[in-house]
């Protein structure tokens, strides 16, 4: 039934991201590119799933979402808690002791996501033979990288076991604060390693930039449009990846919000549903569903932010931001030096901490104050923005989740660099690689998806599957019963 | 001592007194028998089965059944240790037991018995039972998809709080534990310092807003398998 002359190529799975997708392309009969898409196959469901459950367990419940940053929905839960038992202001050693636990995160996320994830693609090129453009390839061409990048994730994770229990999946952070603090024994293991760290996440910063400057013809227009940022910011405008306030700019540094209270988000961000796909295509609403869409991440936080509060990452904002003279760059791969400037942030961030005697500290919860039925909390995840918003009965059993995740926000980004990519590289080629097709993947693998953290709503979106001839006629369609 | 009892269980003997049930005159030896629904201080209950023992070649549940002169009692044998696996894993797929975010992990008996006998994964079909989430009192909730139906807080509420707070209805697999109000748990006089809330082996009659305050390394089963409270630690170690 279908038109004989349309074709239709699917890239599945999409490689070397978390979580599982699709990209299909639709091709007219001069293999142009009609339509390029980016498609999330993968159900979650959390946010119904959680309605019911004490609101005590949320941050180990939540944290579930993801294997690769349960951190991130760890706390951003439990801040969310602490709002529902009043007690937002934590003691010094509860907050200390959460951003320590924070930026390890950040650090092993980055440190996997550029070393094992996308190194392949740096190092070898993107139309490298695909047996070769891998981690294992990595491995066997630059052993001393592939090390690095395993022992930088391993301190990361260490970080995570010293302040939640367990690398993967702890329980540190509980309502109003943290269930432990930093033994001497735990912070002078984490010390021995700590110059060779930061040593190294120097090294990352190098590498990604001289990769950028090397490939500056290709890669400043791979994937690449200009595009509004949002981010947290501190309330003197400094990057905060665990507290803040929303800022948002667009593509040249105007400001279309800022210093915008999470509680207040819903008056500035609203999510639109498309029938395609699971994921949700957020926007800011004073500019509008179509031009207020926004990317976060790395990124959109070297770009939003006024300064970073470490030396070594602070000069290294200012050296990237010196190719754009000072204004946001909108280069979709610049993501990867962005998350090296970052790691270094990370890497100063627990240098200072493991040295500050707070830590060691025994006044692990604050006092809990007004109890209160609704609470949003966000930070910075790896990836970017994450909210949290819950509301809770007078029996403490959560009644609403609201989750708006990092890579739902790159929703629309993430669709926009798969259709200039497939328009730039695949349309009008007369044979159609492995090594073109995997230029799409290199721009999605550029925001460090994470697909399951994203598909978590549950019966908001009809399932629909149409299929489309060149002239755009439906020729078929399936819909799931309501 | 011509009042004390002798027996054999694994071959080793041991001395009972009189009127010892055989989990209690093995506990007094050094020797763990699993058990769930027994508990020190509790008349014995005998439901769960865990503690089988073969007696004299004959299955009994070694909470109910008295020790006696000669009994020649097998416990730690492959036989009744699948036997153990069988009933823990019809617990978990019987229930709604999701360790990984259920606050008493680390420290739930259902939970480090499957860990001592070696569970790795269910070999039975879950059912996915609908169950009631009772936290209507302001300072203790029910989750029944953790309870394992060993009527422990029904007996603790009886015997330690002179409460009547628990008890069960229905049958077979509509069975679960009542409180007596109708209202739910706010309408009864049960208190959270009661000990019907604490003699629950699994998370399933808790105290609001305790959660996770214990940390990963410090709960109760985090470093050694249960019972090991019970066992001479070996001499190799």
């Amino acid at each position: 039934m279908s038109s004989s002359k349309t074709r239709r190529v699917v890239i599945e799975p999409l490689t070397r991201v978390e979580g599982h997708g699709k990209v299909t392309l639709l091709l007219d009969e001069n293999n142009r590119v009609e339509q390029a898409r980016l498609h999330i196959v993968e159900f979650r469901g959390f946010e119904r799933f959680i309605q019911g459950r004490p609101f005590w367990e949320l941050p180990v419940l939540v944290q579930r979402l993801c294997g690769i940053c349960p951190v991130s929905h760890h706390l951003c839960a439990a801040k969310a808690v602490d709002g529902i038992v009043g007690a937002e202001t934590l003691t010094p050693t509860g907050e200390k002791m959460r951003r320590l636990m924070h930026y390890g995160q950040i650090y092993q996320s980055h440190a996997l996501h550029f070393f094992h994830l996308a190194s392949p693609d740096l190092l070898f090129g993107f139309d490298a033979p695909v047996a070769k453009r891998n981690v294992i390839g990595v491995i066997a061409e630059h052993p001393d990288l592939a090390v690095q990048g395993v022992m930088m994730r391993k301190f990361g994770q260490e970080v995570i076991k010293a302040t939640a229990g367990k690398k993967v999946h702890g329980t540190g952070a509980i309502p109003g604060g943290i269930n432990k603090n930093l033994s001497i024994e735990e912070r002078d293991f984490l010390l021995k390693d700590m110059d060779q760290m930061v040593e190294w996440s120097r090294a990352a910063v190098k590498i990604a930039k001289d990769y950028t400057l090397e490939n500056l013809d290709q890669v400043a227009s791979f994937g690449s449009f200009d595009s509004n940022h949002l981010s947290i910011v501190r309330q003197d405008g400094a990057m905060d990846l665990y507290d803040g306030n929303l800022r948002a700019i667009d593509s040249v540094g105007e400001p279309i919000i800022d210093q915008v209270d999470p509680l207040d988000y819903l008056d500035v961000i609203a999510e639109e549903v498309r029938p395609w796909t699971y994921m949700k295509f957020p926007f800011l609403k004073s500019v509008g569903p179509e031009e207020g869409w926004y990317r976060v991440g790395p990124l959109a936080r070297i770009n939003t932010c006024d300064f970073i509060d470490t030396p070594e990452a602070e000069a290294a904002r200012q050296d990237f931001l010196s190719l754009t003279d000072g204004k946001p760059s909108n280069v979709t791969m610049a993501y990867h030096w962005t998350r090296m400037i970052e790691a270094l942030h990370a890497a100063e961030k627990i240098q200072q901490l493991l040295h500050d005697a707070d830590l060691q500290g025994n006044d692990l919860v604050a006092d809990f104050g007004e109890r209160r039925e609704e609470y949003v909390a966000m930070l910075e995840a790896p990836r970017g923005t994450l909210i949290h918003h819950y509301k809770v009965d007078e029996n403490d059993q959560v009644t609403m989740a609201n989750l708006i995740v990092s890579t739902t926000c790159n929703n629309e980004p993430m669709n926009r660099t798969v259709q200039r990519i497939a328009s730039d590289y695949i349309s009008g080629v007369p044979e159609i690689t492995e090594g073109l097709l995997n230029n799409i993947e290199v721009g999605i693998r550029a925001y460090d998806p994470c697909l399951s953290c994203a598909t978590h709503a549950l019966g908001q979106m009809p399932l629909e599957v149409t299929l489309i001839d060149h002239q755009g006629a439906l020729l078929d369609r399936l819909a799931r019963p309501e | 001592m011509c009042d004390r009892i002798s027996l054999t269980i694994d071959g080793r003997q041991i001395e009972a007194n009189p009127g010892q049930t055989i989990l209690e005159a093995a506990e007094e030896a050094g020797v763990y028998i699993p058990r769930l629904c027994w508990m020190k201080g509790l008349s014995a209950f005998g439901s769960c089965r865990l503690c089988t023992v073969r007696v004299n070649g004959r299955p009994q549940s070694a909470c109910t059944q008295p020790a006696a002169p000669g009994m020649i009692v097998e416990n730690d044998t492959e036989e009744l240790r699948q036997l153990r696996r069988s009933l823990i894993d019809m617990l978990f797929v019987e229930g709604n037991h999701f360790c990984m975010f259920c606050e008493k992990s680390g420290d739930c008996e259902l939970q480090a018995q499957a860990y001592r006998l070696g569970i790795t994964a269910p070999q039975y079909p879950f059912m996915f039972p609908q169950c009631e989430l009772d936290a209507s009192h302001p300072e203790i909730f029910v989750d029944r998809n953790r309870c394992i139906l060993c009527g422990r807080c029904v007996r603790a509420s009886q015997e330690l709080d002179g409460k009547h707070v628990f008890g069960f209805v229905g049958r077979g697999p509509d069975k679960r534990v009542a409180v007596n109000s109708e209202s739910g748990l706010a309408g009864t006089d049960v208190s959270v310092d009661d000990q019907a809330i604490a003699a629950c082996p699994t998370g399933s009659l808790l105290a609001k807003r305790v959660g996770y305050v214990v940390p990963v390394g410090r709960r109760r089963f985090d470093h050694e398998p249960i019972g090991s409270e019970i066992e001479p630690a070996s001499a190799d170690e």
